[in-house]
């Protein structure tokens, strides 16, 4: 197997040169047969790729513990499941994923965009196959070659992390690899129009459902990275403002920035230049990513070992940002607006404000991210940059960023009047200010969650009104029924409805957010038997009694399961288990060997208003007397409706129909071209 | 049936004395139950205690600050001395802010989980906040401008237009005016 898989990454990288190398080169042009082979070297790259997965894979399954990785990934007792998941749990495995899944994802383009964009897809393959080329080179050349044999053959693996063993790690890995990877197909997309200077909306249509995909995936990620964060780790909260999270969360950023600004390119041909620059910032944010996570430059709980392999993303990120930069320069006079700005009281200037915040809080994460290393450089001390930084930098920009969530919406493209304004923002504002007055009366003092909530509630209000409006607009029409209306309405303006279910998912995210701010933490040792009392947020009191701890024998760990009898407000609620686990691997003796530290399960009560979370620390003296850790998290639920929110706004903006670029361009044309005519003319 | 009451009956059900109920046992094996614990004491769960935690960071590697590492899947070996070492110096009276001086005193500036806004380090709170006004200003110059060089270029155009839109008919006037409703939604 390693054989073959070695002689397919090396097949991957000899296709891989040959489809890039012919693609920059032009020769392709005005030669239909060199096209094709330009294109058709993408799918051999993407088929050597899949061999050697295939290849990876079966060793693992295989338990063939000669290969190095497969000795440091697995073990013979790990559950199948999580055979399949140390595919991508370590360093090279991660590498050979991002390999074949570009690979596939550059294939698919090929495959599937329209035939009025072929002059574009050449150079699409070439840049896909550069990219590929880079992550088989860094396989082959860097000693991250999944392929490595040890010198001997250890009878059983080391096994996988206990924190990797959880059916998040199965999906919220491979979801941030699709996330970043498919982000270098708009890009590919991006230096194709900029090379053959095809710069209408023409890339911009073939490419912006890759976008989509790659924002959707990123953003599913990353809130799976949340979920595995709160149900695993044990800390009790899902976010740390850790280096690798930022990294995640940064294209994340530059991608909604730019889903936003590129309705302003498709309706009015405006913001051309800084369109193409949020695409290649982007890639450029997903290389660096990946260049935190792999090099160890800084500090993170997410890192894989500390390699040189992080130096050659370096260096791939100073050659890609050199050239995208001055290939973009070399057009710019190529992108000039087509129309300009009419005022400043617009949907677009405030698309472009919101572009800015979206821009601002990206640098912000980064230059938080990177300031440790800035002040080493400078002071030649080091720091920490933590949690307390992030949030009072961030919290500002963020609550910012949620009332331009419900404000753009409200204002007319092109140029709003007064009267405009009063109709669009009356009920949002008064949404949004019945909401801080209830929490007032309800007690609700802390500034930043009623702020949110507020906002929060004028948001909700914009996202009601527009629905509201579009709905009764299709009644009065069409003589509809509610439901009929409200689904033709969303079916038929797919993408601007979808948008809008996205921005009441980032109001959900919020507003859980936020939630957080009331949480309840208290540790205490309890024999059997004893209780102990914790009031809740919302003014319940929770009695906690510890029955006992049980030990078992489980797949591959031993189990200390500690169990908890719950009461709200002295009425039984059932009971809630955390473990301990200690995992074990067989030795060259046939004997079980502790592996890895011991790890915890948290017992977890999740409810809409609050989740009970409750973390078995360890026993006393061991005895049945038990140390624990007893959280009330308001609110939190919420955090993962916000994700299916978001996926479900997502997937109904990207659904093919619904209107076709092309149309609503035109659409918008039409209209536009017109309107100024209108007035003259005197038509009220 | 609701669950709660499938639970409470449930739990009736249950043998009395409950599980566990009455003299401390001993586990089956004690070494499989991760690191043996201390019983808690009445510092682990002081506010003061623990905000003060949160500021300042483990020196075990793991860059999460003391409170969260002790209280994380509870391996860690340096976060509950460090949390004795505070709460050795509460008792000695000082306060949060003494604490953390003391801290920073002992392990250096590191040992905070966001700098001190001092020197250098105003930089790392205020750049982002001037940057984007600084760029935010720039952008409104910008349009500010150009709307106006807009608005002089749409003032000499004006009677070209109207005579171009004086040859519609009613119909197609009509038609317009429902697109431009229809691009205001």
């Amino acid at each position: 197997m390693t054989l073959l898989g070695n002689f397919a990454l090396w097949a991957a990288l000899l296709f891989g040169i040959w489809g890039a190398v012919l693609a920059f080169s032009g020769r392709w042009q005005g030669r239909p047969e060199v096209a094709l082979s330009v294109t058709r070297s993408v799918y051999a790259v993407f088929a050597a790729c899949a061999v050697a997965s295939i290849a990876l894979w079966k060793g693992i399954i295989a338990h063939d513990f000669n290969i190095e990785y497969v000795w440091a990934y697995t073990s013979r007792n790990l559950p199948s499941g999580y055979l399949f998941s140390a595919f991508w749990a370590g360093q090279k495995g991660s590498l050979l994923f991002w390999a074949v899944v570009l690979s596939l994802f550059a294939a698919l383009a090929q495959a599937m965009t329209p035939r009025r964009y072929a002059p574009l897809m050449p150079y699409v393959a070439g840049v896909t196959s550069a990219v590929t080329v880079f992550f088989v080179a860094v396989m082959l050349f860097s000693g991250a070659n999944p392929f490595d044999r040890l010198p001997f053959t250890p009878a059983d693996g080391r096994g996988l992390n206990p924190q990797l063993q959880n059916p998040g790690m199965m999906i919220h890995p491979p979801m941030l690899y699709l996330g970043y990877i498919s982000i270098t197909i708009p890009f590919a997309f991006a230096i194709a129009a900029l090379l053959s200077k095809r710069l209408d909306t023409g890339w911009i249509h073939a490419m912006r459902r890759w976008m989509l995909v790659s924002w959707l995936f990123l953003g599913v990620g990353i809130t799976l990275g949340m979920w595995w964060a709160y149900v695993e780790l044990g800390w009790g909260g899902y976010w740390a403002w850790d280096p690798v999270e930022n990294a995640s969360l940064l294209p994340w950023l530059t991608m909604t920035a730019f889903l936003h600004s590129v309705m302003i390119q498709e309706k009015r041909g405006m913001l051309k230049r800084w369109n193409l620059s949020l695409v290649v910032g982007t890639f450029l944010l997903s290389i660096f990513g990946t260049f935190i996570t792999r090099s160890g430059v800084i500090a993170s709980v997410h890192s894989f070992t500390q390699s040189n392999v992080g130096y050659y993303f370096l260096a791939f990120l100073v050659v890609i940002a050199v050239a995208s930069y001055t290939l973009l320069y070399t057009r710019w006079p190529m992108l000039e607006a087509d129309v300009e700005l009419e005022s400043m009281v617009s949907r677009e200037a405030a698309f472009l404000f919101n572009n800015l915040l979206f821009v601002g809080i990206a640098f912000s994460v980064l230059w938080g991210t990177l300031f440790p290393i800035l002040s080493e450089a400078v002071r030649g001390t080091k720091i920490t940059v933590g949690p307390p930084f992030f949030n009072k930098v961030n919290v500002p920009l963020g609550l910012l960023l949620l009332a331009l969530t419900g404000i753009g919406p409200l204002i007319a493209w092109r140029k709003a009047s007064v009267q405009n304004l009063q109709r669009q923002f009356a009920f949002p504002v008064g949404s949004g200010l019945l909401v801080t007055a209830v929490l007032v009366a309800l007690g609700v003092r802390d500034l930043a969650p009623l702020m949110t909530w507020g906002l929060a509630g004028f948001v909700g209000g914009t996202i009601a009104q527009e629905f509201w409006r579009g709905t009764r607009a299709r009644i009065r029409m069409y003589g509809e029924s509610v439901p009929m209306a409200l689904g033709r309405l969303v079916g038929r303006n797919r993408r601007r409805y979808g948008g809008y279910i996205v921005h009441l998912a980032m109001l959900v995210y919020f507003v859980a957010f936020a939630g957080m701010a009331f949480k309840v933490q208290r540790e205490a040792t309890l024999k059997p038997g004893e209780s102990v009392e914790v009031k809740s947020p919302f003014g319940h009191t929770y009695t906690f009694t510890h029955v006992g701890i049980s030990q078992f024998k489980q797949l591959n760990r031993y189990v200390s399961a500690a169990t908890v009898e719950v009461a709200l407000d002295g009425k039984p609620d059932g009971r809630i288990v955390s473990e301990k686990r200690q995992h074990f691997t067989i030795n060259e003796l046939g004997t079980e060997e502790a592996s890895f530290e011991p790890s915890t399960e948290v017992g977890i009560r999740s409810g809409l208003r609050e989740d009970v979370y409750i973390v078995f620390a360890g026993a006393v003296d061991g005895t049945e007397e038990a140390v624990y850790r007893f959280n009330i998290n308001p609110l939190v639920w919420w955090v993962w409706a916000g994700g299916f929110i978001l996926l479900f706004g997502g997937l109904i903006t990207m659904w093919p129909g619904g209107g076709t670029p092309v149309a609503s361009r035109r659409h918008a044309e039409a209209g536009y071209g017109v309107e100024l005519a209108t007035a003259r003319a005197g038509v009220p | 049936m609701h669950r709660r009451a499938f639970l409470s009956l449930q739990q009736d059900a249950v043998a009395s004395p409950r599980a566990g109920q009455g003299d401390v046992g001993t586990l089956f094996n004690p070494d499989v139950a991760g690191r043996p614990r201390a019983p808690t004491v009445e510092g682990d769960n002081d506010v003061v205690v623990r905000n003060t935690e949160l500021r300042l960071r483990c020196s075990c590697g793991c860059t999460l600050d003391i409170f969260t590492c002790r209280t994380t899947d509870f391996t860690c070996t340096y976060s509950p001395a460090l949390h004795r070492e505070i709460l050795a110096l509460f008792a000695e009276g000082k306060t949060s802010e003494g604490v953390i001086a003391a801290f920073v005193d002992k392990y250096g500036e590191k040992i905070l989980m966001a700098p001190k806004p001092e020197g250098f380090n105003i930089a790392g709170y205020v750049v982002p906040g001037v940057a984007i006004l600084t760029v935010g200003g720039i952008v409104a110059w910008i349009i500010r401008r150009r709307v106006r060089m807009s608005a002089e270029r749409a003032g000499d155009l004006t009677g070209e237009r109207a005579a171009a839109a004086a040859t519609g008919t009613d119909d197609e006037l009509d038609r317009l005016k429902r697109e431009l409703a229809e691009m205001e939604k």
